[in-house]
């Protein structure tokens, strides 16, 4: 192997080693509001705001990339205050349809808006971002979603999803409780689409589709939305899956193009069949199988 | 008066499920509220803690008016609860779900245990102790890391009084705690009962199980189709014509 093909070798494989960090913190936002037991579905378009918001800043500014960041993720948190005031008074799939529309709304909000091209969207955005901002990012979400878990609010959290009224006559708040974690993951999701703006050098009302966040949810689910952690394994294992099956695909002769999608839903139907706690339940399930079957021999 | 009701109504459509219905519950007592299936008890204590609205009327916690209030902060002034169809939450242990309702006495900023400021750690210790102390107390402490839906279903009870207790409230109400419990069980939610009233808690008492009621209760409440037919001491109420024509049917 030359040093040509290994630098190659390495831009492909930067690539996609950033994409697992930025489809984990995607993963993590949906995760967030996940864990008080509220399907919103508005990821894409809390994600929309971040980019545009840091790739407006850089364009047009000279502020120093932090700040460009710190915008990128404040502006969608502020913006889902208003939003999860009166959308979280409604349950289950009636919320998933209402920040489904919110998702739409933000984007074909940017499709009519001249100032950022309309639908060509922006383009020529310097890249800011490396593997090291991506990954910072995606631990300070770990962190934070680490030490909620455990903690009074942690606990009103699990309380909140397990049975919402029960939590209520215990004490607990839990619009208010909701709203933070609306909030928190919105600003996930903007600190995402903010780093995604400066890696990619293009930010387009396209990339904000209702497929998007289909996605990000596929990848928590997939993982497993038991523990924090979870979302971040299925968004890198979904990750690095099309790169595997292109891999094996070119060794045997295949487009693997095509079937990309057919494999992801494969996995996760078979997921949800036989690990609906996700990807991080395996090695647990694994031993449990492991002693029977020793205890099985043993009584044999 | 700790508790009071002033002519609480509630109807479901046409159906007045509570009918203008009104007593009190002092300090340290013990009130049952008995009656036959679909008297209205149940939807009284969901007026109380406020799960549901009333239609009219009053309901008051030391003449502080508390029917329109949302059920967090009924729960804040003192008033919790148990559930007749037990409502634990059934992926967390016995102590966690205890802890929860720990809620309302516990102070920990999460921004401190965020950037590890000390004293975090010695609140959480403390939190588990005092949960584990009030599983203790209802028999439970050997079955606190156990996971709530496989314990049995009097053991579940046992835990929803204690996570009930947890806030340290005024006012305890308990819908059915003996449903589905032996007779040794039973007497021993009736030993907690009395003691939690002599520690100076109200206890607001729905049952079906006579001999408990007559045996814990300072007063009792009777309803029938939403209104109160008699209320007075157990001895009262259980010579009362209209209590006896209730249960036992005829005029």
């Amino acid at each position: 192997m030359n040093g040509e093909s290994l630098r190659d070798l390495w831009l492909t494989y930067q690539s996609t080693v950033a994409f697992i960090g930025l489809n984990g913190l995607l993963a993590l936002s949906v995760y967030t509001t996940l864990s008080c037991g509220q399907l919103s579905l508005a990821q894409a378009g809390f994600m929309a705001l971040g980019s545009y918001a840091s790739a407006i800043l850089t364009l047009h500014t000279s502020a120093p990339f932090p700040v460009v960041l710190l915008a990128g993720t404040l502006v969608p948190a502020v913006v889902a205050i208003p939003l999860g005031l009166p959308v979280l008074r409604l349950k289950g799939v009636f919320l998933a349809i209402a920040t489904i529309g919110f998702g739409e709304v933000v984007r074909i909000f940017f499709v009519n808006l001249d100032f950022t091209n309309g639908a060509l969207g922006l383009v020529a955005i310097p890249q800011r971002t490396g593997l090291v901002a991506i990954y910072l990012a995606l631990a300070g979400a770990l962190f934070i979603l680490w030490r909620i878990r455990g903690s009074r609010a942690g606990y009103a959290l699990e309380a909140i999803r397990e049975d919402e009224p029960a939590a209520r006559t215990m004490g607990i708040h839990a619009s208010a409780y909701k709203l933070s974690m609306v909030v928190l993951g919105a600003g996930f999701a903007g600190l995402a689409g903010a780093l995604d703006a400066h890696f990619n050098f293009i930010v387009a009302p396209a990339n904000y589709s209702f497929g998007r966040v289909v996605d990000m949810l596929v990848y928590a689910v997939v993982g497993g939305t038991t523990v924090f952690y979870g979302p971040v394994v299925g968004a890198a294992f979904l990750t690095l899956l099309p790169e595997v099956l292109r891999e094996v695909g070119s060794r045997v002769g295949l487009q693997p193009g095509p079937l990309r999608l057919f494999v992801n839903g494969l996995v996760l139907l078979l997921v949800i069949l036989f690990l609906p706690n996700g990807i991080v339940s395996l090695p647990r399930r694994v031993r449990r199988w492991l002693e029977t079957r020793r205890a099985a021999a043993h009584a044999a | 008066m700790l508790l009071s009701l002033t002519d609480v109504r509630r109807t479901f459509g046409g159906l007045h499920a509570v009918d203008g219905v009104g007593f009190q519950v002092d300090t340290g007592e013990v009130h049952g509220l008995i009656g036959p299936n679909g008297a209205g008890k149940t939807t009284l204590l969901n007026l109380v803690s406020g799960l549901i609205r009333p239609t009219g009327g009053a309901i008051s916690l030391e003449g502080r008016r508390i029917e329109r209030l949302p059920s967090h902060r009924i729960a804040a002034l003192g008033i919790t609860r148990t559930y007749q169809n037990i409502r634990l939450f059934p992926a967390l242990s016995a102590a966690e779900n205890v802890l929860v309702g720990s809620h309302l006495r516990r102070v920990d900023p999460l921004w401190k245990r965020m950037i590890f400021v000390p004293g975090y750690r010695r609140e959480e210790a403390d939190a588990l102790q005092w949960a584990l102390s009030l599983l203790a107390r209802v028999g439970m402490e050997d079955r606190a890391a156990e996971r709530a839906s496989s314990l049995s279903y009097g053991e579940q009870r046992r835990v929803e009084i204690a996570r009930a207790l947890a806030s340290g409230p005024r006012v305890l109400l308990l819908d059915e705690p003996t449903a589905g419990m032996n007779p040794s069980e039973v007497a021993s939610i009736a030993a907690l009962i009395k003691e939690v009233a002599r520690s100076g808690q109200s206890v607001l008492l729905v049952e079906h199980n006579v001999k408990l009621v007559m045996d814990v209760c300072d007063r009792i409440t009777v309803l029938n189709f939403g209104k109160v037919i008699a209320d007075g001491t157990p001895g009262e109420v259980a010579g009362d014509r209209a209590v006896i024509a209730a249960y036992l049917g005829g005029e």
